[in-house]
């Protein structure tokens, strides 16, 4: 997967969540999760949607790494390689 | 001869009801008995007297409720044999109110010394006193120290009769500081400054605010008037009560229409979210108003729990994994059911409790607001279940589709702020629920763990509950359970 | 009639009264008008002017300046049969027929068991504001609402004008009729009668929900003005026309209250024992517990209505008052 293909499914993901959230104003680095006011519940729901699409398993110690788009494209990137 | 008062048994006790003597009249007494039996708005206590005696009179019968210093007995010397008990004195008239007393019951040194009779005691065989009916020491029924208070015998002059009847007092209720224990026009005038004192000012209001006021249940003396010389009209009544949508029996939850799928069907989201902010603004208004709330709070080791969560999401597809809010909502559910007095409702003046536990979790909604819909019986749902139906009530609330029951049915609330970053949450009861369990974010703290320092991950556990419905003791003893129960997350 | 009349055609109060007149002449024949300068002058505020001409002196007739005797004639008349309108010059000079009114007309069916109606009307002029000082200028139509026996009307308005005096004829029981003398000359377009053109009830003649201004006769357009005053800053008054000072209608007096929960009562006389007094007393009766605000009175200064035209202004009651009592209620 390159690198904007993970982009463009992370930013996906988080619209499945958060159907209402304007992930184009988003930039690479910052943190969606405190911007979007995602709760833990909603954080799950994203880390699932992300799991589904990419194929990749994540773990909970890997959940610190997806707090920003760049941090989620990076983790997705390295794990399709 | 010493007088035995109705003591203070606490700093907020004012009266009390004298339920039953443990002595009858001629009964020697020593300091320490318990000689009688006193209720409190709190609870039922023994007394014990302060001096060593005989039981002379009992002033006060059984269900009487009097205020705090008033003379209950007299206990006389030691009679020194039975069967010479002397004669008692004429009975004291109780009720003279209680304001030159100290609020706090006698200093020891005051009790053992005994207090000086108010009034001149007559000796023996004073001519203006009438015999009293001698003393028998064999147990007598419970005497009636009242009847011994013939009307008419109150000595008072016609100035002072005349005084007590204009300012509608009962002489009889009087106690007579004049010679010879007369009532005096002090007196008179003195007990009508004590009631005028005591009645609370009339409160300015028009007809139809008082109307509204009955109807709506306000009451009138916490509402600022803004008429004409801040009278409380009807206005300012409609401000102070709840919420228009709040129902007599107040929904466990803000009013979330259930039908509204999509709020853009509905009209403006803004006028929703407006009447939510309402609604919210009522039942909190009402209920910081009306719930005398008391606060507890106490910090929790979780890394039993975080150990045993990790574990069990290291093992589970994605899909199944837990939250940590999983597990503290499984462990307010089942402390719940240990202590069923902190899971109902504070209805009509008592408490009902809740058929089964229906755990509330609050939900803030994008849009603004909040709602608290209820997990049906999350004490007995299992972890991956309460987390499902958790999901899934969240989900729900978010897109506005939640069930009648969901709204209306929760017994005990939640609410979880630890998304925020917050670590202590002192909420507001969701009236007419009588607590609210709050947990804060989990966070790494450095702990004393076996006599080490440690890192350990905690949680704030807060409890605010309804003082009207239970006490502290129950509050800590709910919050101690949560704290066992989490320690042991398999068995969760 | 009414139906083929033209809606765009102005008509003024004095004139519609004058065709009620008319209309009453030419529709029963026991019906005659008599009072001071009714005939040749054409009566003292040109109410029957042309009356004379069009029926002639057995129908029209002018009578010595006698008030007892020409009503005293009248209650004959109505009780042998006819339907006689007698007109007092005002409220001030009816006094010297009180005695008949109050002694004769109001009791005779009472007292003969039910078989002597009095079907009388009177008329006569009330009330103050052109300068006719203190001997024909007063507002005594409350005392008249005192009596039991009698009915009391206060028409405000071209329609009541033209539309009360039919049933008024039509009544068995004597009818005083006062019109304010500040009315005769508005004018405006007379709509047909409505279905509420009876004798019994008060008419809204403006609705609103924030405060009930009650009034009656030659106060209503005060009071109407004060309420477009009060609409201006936003608030919303309800304007109630009495149109019967007895019987009073307590129902739409308690149901207006009802609705707004304040009320201002507005009356050109005095205020001492006045109409107002009546109905402020059966607001706090029956509506006690609608009342948000005590109920404010504007009534005439408790003089002998002032000759010069700003002390005769300053006596009574004006809208700047209406507004300013209703402000005391609202605010």
């Amino acid at each position: 997967m390159n690198r904007t293909d993970a982009l463009d499914m992370v930013r996906e993901s988080i619209s499945r969540v958060i159907p209402d959230a304007d992930v184009g104003a988003l930039g690479p680095d910052d943190a969606f999760r405190d911007m979007l006011e995602m709760d833990s519940l909603d954080f799950l729901s994203f880390v699932e949607v992300l799991s589904e699409r990419s194929g990749i398993r994540i773990e909970d110690e890997d959940t610190p790494r997806l707090t920003t788009l760049a941090g989620c494209a990076d983790f997705l990137v390295a794990h399709t390689q | 001869m010493a007088e035995f008062t109705m003591p203070s048994l606490g700093a907020d006790m004012d009266e009390g009801t004298l339920l039953e003597w443990l002595v009858a009249p001629g009964d020697p007494v020593h300091k320490g008995d318990p000689v009688a039996v006193v209720e409190t708005a709190k609870s039922t206590i023994e007394v014990e007297c302060f001096e060593t005696g005989t039981m002379a009179n009992l002033l006060v019968e059984p269900g009487t409720t009097v205020p705090v210093g008033t003379p209950l007995a007299l206990i006389g010397p030691m009679a020194e044999k039975a069967g010479k008990p002397g004669r008692t004195k004429k009975p004291h008239k109780p009720r003279k109110p209680a304001k030159a007393r100290k609020p706090e019951g006698p200093t020891e040194a005051e009790k053992v010394e005994g207090r000086r009779p108010v009034r001149p005691v007559p000796t023996e065989g004073e001519p203006s006193e009438p015999p009293s009916p001698p003393h028998v020491t064999v147990p007598v029924p419970v005497p009636v120290p009242t009847a011994a208070r013939q009307p008419g015998r109150i000595e008072a002059v016609p100035l002072v009769r005349h005084l007590a009847e204009q300012s509608g007092i009962d002489l009889e209720t009087l106690h007579g500081t004049g010679p010879g224990g007369r009532v005096t026009r002090t007196d008179v005038e003195e007990a009508a400054a004590a009631r005028a004192t005591a009645r609370p000012p009339r409160v300015r209001a028009t007809p139809l605010a008082r109307r509204l006021a009955a109807e709506l249940g306000v009451d009138l003396t916490t509402v600022t008037g803004t008429g004409r010389e801040s009278a409380v009209r009807a206005t300012d009544v409609r401000q102070a009560a709840p919420g228009p949508s709040a129902p007599a029996r107040p929904s466990g939850a803000t009013p979330v229409r259930p039908s509204a799928a999509r709020p853009s069907a509905e009209g403006p989201l803004e006028d929703r979210s407006a009447a939510m902010r309402q609604a919210i603004a009522g039942l909190m208004t009402r209920a910081n108003r009306d719930i005398p709330h008391y606060y507890l709070s106490t910090t929790v080791d979780m890394a039993a729990a975080m150990d045993w969560l990790h574990e069990h999401n290291r093992h589970s597809p994605v899909g199944e994994r837990l939250l940590p809010a999983a597990l503290l909502l499984k462990a307010a559910a089942l402390a719940a059911r240990n202590v069923p007095e902190l899971n109902g409702f504070w209805t009509d003046d008592h408490f009902t409790a809740g058929e089964g536990v229906h755990l509330g979790v609050a939900v803030s909604l994008r849009g603004g607001g909040l709602v608290a819909p209820a997990l049906h019986h999350a004490d007995a749902l299992a972890l991956p279940q309460l987390m499902t139906a958790l999901k899934d009530v969240v989900t729900r609330a978010r897109t506005g589709r939640l069930r009648g029951s969901e709204v209306s049915d929760a017994t005990l609330t939640v609410t979880n702020l630890g998304d925020q970053g917050v670590e202590t949450i002192f909420g507001v009861i969701h009236p007419p629920q009588v607590a609210l369990v709050g947990f804060g974010r989990v966070v790494d703290r450095p702990c004393a763990v076996n006599g080490l320092l440690g890192v350990r991950p905690v949680v704030t556990a807060t409890l605010s509950a309804d003082h009207r419905a239970t006490d502290g003791a129950v509050g800590a003893r709910y919050l101690t359970v949560v704290a066992r129960l989490l320690q042991n997350p398999e068995h969760l | 009639m009414g139906g083929g009349r033209t809606h765009e055609e102005k008509t003024t109060y004095r004139e519609a009264m004058r065709e009620a007149l008319r209309e009453a002449l030419r529709s029963d024949d026991r019906v005659f008008l008599m009072g001071e300068d009714v005939g040749r002058y054409g009566g003292c505020f040109g109410v029957s002017l042309g009356l004379l001409e069009e029926f002639g002196p057995e129908r029209v007739r002018d009578t010595p300046l006698s008030e007892s005797a020409f009503v005293g004639a009248g209650i004959g008349a109505a009780l042998a049969g006819m339907r006689p309108i007698v007109e007092i010059m005002t409220v001030n000079f009816s006094l010297l027929a009180l005695d008949q009114i109050l002694n004769n007309a109001a009791t005779l069916l009472h007292m003969s068991g039910g078989q002597l109606p009095v079907p009388l009307v009177i008329r006569m002029t009330t009330g103050a504001g052109r300068q006719l000082a203190a001997q024909h200028s007063h507002s005594l139509e409350g005392w008249y609402a005192h009596i039991p026996g009698i009915r009391v009307l206060a028409p405000a308005t071209l329609e009541d004008a033209r539309h009360m005096l039919a049933p008024a004829l039509a009544d068995p029981d004597p009818v005083l009729i006062f019109e304010h003398g500040s009315l005769y000359n508005v004018s405006g377009e007379l709509r047909p009668p409505s279905e509420a053109m009876d004798l019994d009830h008060a008419a809204i003649r403006r609705a609103g929900t924030d405060i009930s201004l009650i009034t009656y006769g030659g106060s209503l357009p005060k009071a109407l003005a004060a309420a477009d005053e009060l609409a201006a800053e936003g608030i919303r008054a309800e304007v109630i026309d009495l149109r019967a000072l007895r019987p009073l209608d307590d129902a739409a007096i308690t149901a207006s209250v009802a609705r707004t929960h304040r009320a201002v009562v507005i009356d050109e006389a005095w205020r001492t024992g006045s109409l107002a007094a009546e109905v402020s007393a059966r607001i706090a009766e029956g509506s006690f517990y609608e009342l948000d605000a005590p109920v404010e009175r504007v009534c005439s200064a408790e003089v002998p209505i002032p000759y010069a035209r700003r002390l005769e202004q300053a006596a009574l009651p004006q809208t700047a008052d209406i507004v300013a009592a209703a402000h005391r209620a609202v605010d």
